[in-house]
């Protein structure tokens, strides 16, 4: 009764939290450009099947796809067992369902603890991965500190997961022999079968019943846990990679968003369409915070799990330039973080009173968006098809028209292009080579 | 069919023409009257240059009532076929190494029996704007099977190729501070396969692949061709 009620109060806490932090990540999301976003359901659809739910775009590089894609079904059809376990917790039943699916139980909850095992493999490859092999897109300097830290947090907590889950199939299976009135018959589950007994064979029923029920609370604390820690980390991607390929553009990769604005300038300067009427107000161009961003641009950012494939596959990077297309999708985040803190502490009413006399460039380089080669590797790369080149052309696009600045050694192809339509300043006629 | 070339370089543009003038196809020029698409003014952000000269080559092509387009540049071909709709520009638009495949199928360009490339190593690098943008891969590569060379391929080709560090108007400027150039890195890659001929698709991978060379000191060794040069050389021509 006691177990009951602590489970409630724990469980309608954890929820309620996780509620308003999810809550917080969606306003902050919107703090974005509302655009809408073309696309055609089925495309769509097809997006988040084969990107999100598949995996497909991970198994570029197969090695880590399958370690990953490990824990990753493990998670998936650990739910199951989390929706008994919610129904344990809330009724002071156990097992609820054991008795019910007889057979059909045995197999599924063995099929999770197989996914578990390989799971428990998978996680501790990639902590070793991530701390002592040397991975180059691990050992960015954007990573030092929290986000490192925050990597190497979800790793434990998914290996305290696990060890919650086989103390609690592992003890039960024991218990099921001592005290089969309470301890339901399971059949055999392919794990917990023989690890019980060989990790706590020999102790006493008493030792026993408190391993099980620190299994059982060590797991489903944990998932609550994660559940309030998800929207502070970058482990976000769990759920945002679903919503994030589902909204991904799907205009051709090469086209630049056109801008009707300076279109209907020019048009009305060469006398083809009528000029538009003057404004005072000076027009801003291109993006230099989170706010000119779009709404997709920042889901973008709250989706990367800074894995950093984008970073390992640019030129720029590669060669030794500042410019990490990761830390632009951080560093957006962070923005984002910091103006929806202000806003959460009442240090304005709404976005558009709020001064703190930064912007983006404050996080963002300009050295880092002039290293850009457009080359789309990076848009190429990620697993959940977050764009971070959209971000720095709106932020080159920014400096030049709204700023009037950029790298000067642009200047003169800009001058040969307006004055003799090309990029280069010739001497001969553009065609002399043809009529010799 | 109209075609209308927009120049790259003036070696290869020649070349390419010379080409299309041995299979029997009917084209025009812009002559004086073309403007560079813009592309790089774009994609440093200089939105109001790029308009200026796209809607100026709009207003030309649309008055010539141009249908189809060829052009031996991956960044004109991505800005015309991709980026002109939006502004009134709607034409059928291909790279010259999809028209060389094409005329190399339909037997309108025949290679010579031992042609110069026979046996020869050659290591094909794909431009971002042919390849990982517009997912054109295998059409370059036809072309150069057509050679009858040996083709290698470096260790990142297709959607994982390397950038040759000349995009998004950066053959414009310095590098920013960093360890080397893009360009000495790809071109490590490729003298790394063995290869006596880089082929490249973009006038402005040809200028950095062979500056890479130069900085590797192997350009009397390993040269840097465009394909419709590769076609030249090798072809049946009267």
């Amino acid at each position: 009764m006691i177990q009951q009620l602590l489970f409630i109060v724990v469980a309608g806490a954890a929820l309620w939290m996780a509620f308003r932090q999810f809550k917080r990540v969606r306003r902050n999301v919107l703090l974005g450009k509302d655009v809408d976003i073309p696309g055609d359901f089925s495309q769509r659809l097809r997006n988040v099947l084969l990107v999100a739910f598949g995996q497909q775009k991970m198994f570029k590089n197969w090695l880590p796809a399958i370690f990953h894609l490990f824990i990753y079904v493990a998670f998936l059809f650990t739910q199951i067992e989390l929706i008994e376990i919610f129904v344990d917790g809330t009724f002071g039943v156990h097992r609820f369902f054991a008795d019910k699916l007889g057979w059909f139980y045995t197999i599924v909850i063995s099929f999770i603890e197989i996914l578990s095992l390989l799971a428990f493999v998978a996680t501790v490859i990639f902590l070793l991965r991530r701390n002592v092999l040397n991975v180059a897109r691990f050992r960015k300097p954007e990573l030092k500190g929290w986000p490192a830290r925050d990597a190497n947090f979800i790793l434990l907590g998914e290996i305290i997961l696990l060890v919650g889950i086989f103390s609690m199939n592992g003890a039960d299976t024991l218990l099921q022999d001592i005290d089969p009135a309470h301890y339901t018959n399971t059949g055999n589950f392919a794990v917990s079968s023989w690890l019980g007994p060989a990790l706590f064979g020999g102790m006493e029923h008493g030792a026993l019943m408190a391993v099980e029920r620190f299994g059982w609370w060590l797991h489903i604390l944990t998932v609550l846990g994660f559940l309030v820690y998800l929207p502070y980390s970058k482990h976000l991607h769990i759920i945002l990679a679903f919503p994030n390929t589902y909204f991904a553009p799907q205009q051709p990769r090469g086209e630049m968003e056109n801008m009707p604005a300076i279109m209907n300038e020019v048009k009305s300067m060469m006398g083809l369409a009528p000029e538009s009427p003057a404004t005072d107000e000076l027009p801003v161009f291109g993006a230099n915070d989170v706010t000119q961003l779009s709404w997709k641009n920042l889901l973008d950012a709250y989706t990367c799990t800074e894995c950093g494939r984008c970073t390992a596959a640019c030129p720029a990077n590669l060669t030794g330039k500042k410019l990490s297309p990761r830390k632009i999708m951080m560093d957006v985040r962070d923005r984002m973080e910091d103006i929806g803190k202000a806003l959460d502490n009442g240090k304005a009413a709404s976005v558009a009173d709020y001064q703190d006399g930064k912007n983006l460039f404050d996080y963002i380089s300009r050295e880092e968006i002039h290293a850009c080669t457009t080359c789309n590797a990076c848009v190429e790369a990620c697993p959940v098809m977050i764009n971070p080149l959209d971000i720095i052309l709106q932020l080159r696009r920014y400096e030049i028209l709204t700023e009037s600045a950029g790298p000067q050694d642009w200047l003169p192809m800009f001058n040969s292009m307006e004055n003799s339509g090309s990029a280069w300043a010739m001497s001969v006629e553009r065609d002399q080579w043809a009529k010799n | 069919m109209q075609v209308v070339t927009t120049p790259g370089p003036k070696r290869w543009t020649l070349a390419f023409c010379r080409i299309l003038q041995e299979a029997g196809i009917s084209f025009a020029i812009l002559g004086s009257e073309e403007r560079c698409t813009g592309d790089p003014a774009r994609r440093a952000g200089n939105e109001f240059v790029f308009q200026m000269l796209a809607i100026q080559n709009v207003e030309t092509l649309n008055m010539y009532g141009v249908k189809k387009m060829v052009t031996a540049c991956p960044h004109c071909f991505n800005t015309l076929k991709n980026e002109y709709p939006a502004l009134g520009g709607h034409y059928d638009v291909v790279h010259h190494t999809q028209l060389l495949q094409q005329l190399i199928n339909e037997g309108r360009i025949q290679m010579k029996e031992g042609g110069v490339f026979k046996g020869k190593k050659i290591t094909y690098h794909d431009s971002c704007y042919l390849g990982r943008v517009n997912g054109v891969y295998e059409a370059p590569r036809a072309v150069l099977e057509a050679l009858d060379a040996d083709l290698t391929e470096m260790k990142r080709s297709r959607a994982n190729g390397l950038c040759c560090g000349a995009g998004g108007a950066q053959m414009w400027k310095e590098d920013e501070p960093g360890e080397k150039r893009i360009s000495v890195e790809r071109a490590e890659e490729a003298l790394a396969t063995g290869a006596q001929v880089i082929a490249v698709n973009c006038p402005f991978c040809l200028t950095m692949m062979t500056d890479g060379v130069k900085a590797k000191d192997k350009q009397d060794e390993v040269m840097v061709y465009d394909l419709s040069e590769l076609i030249l050389k090798s072809a049946n021509l009267e």
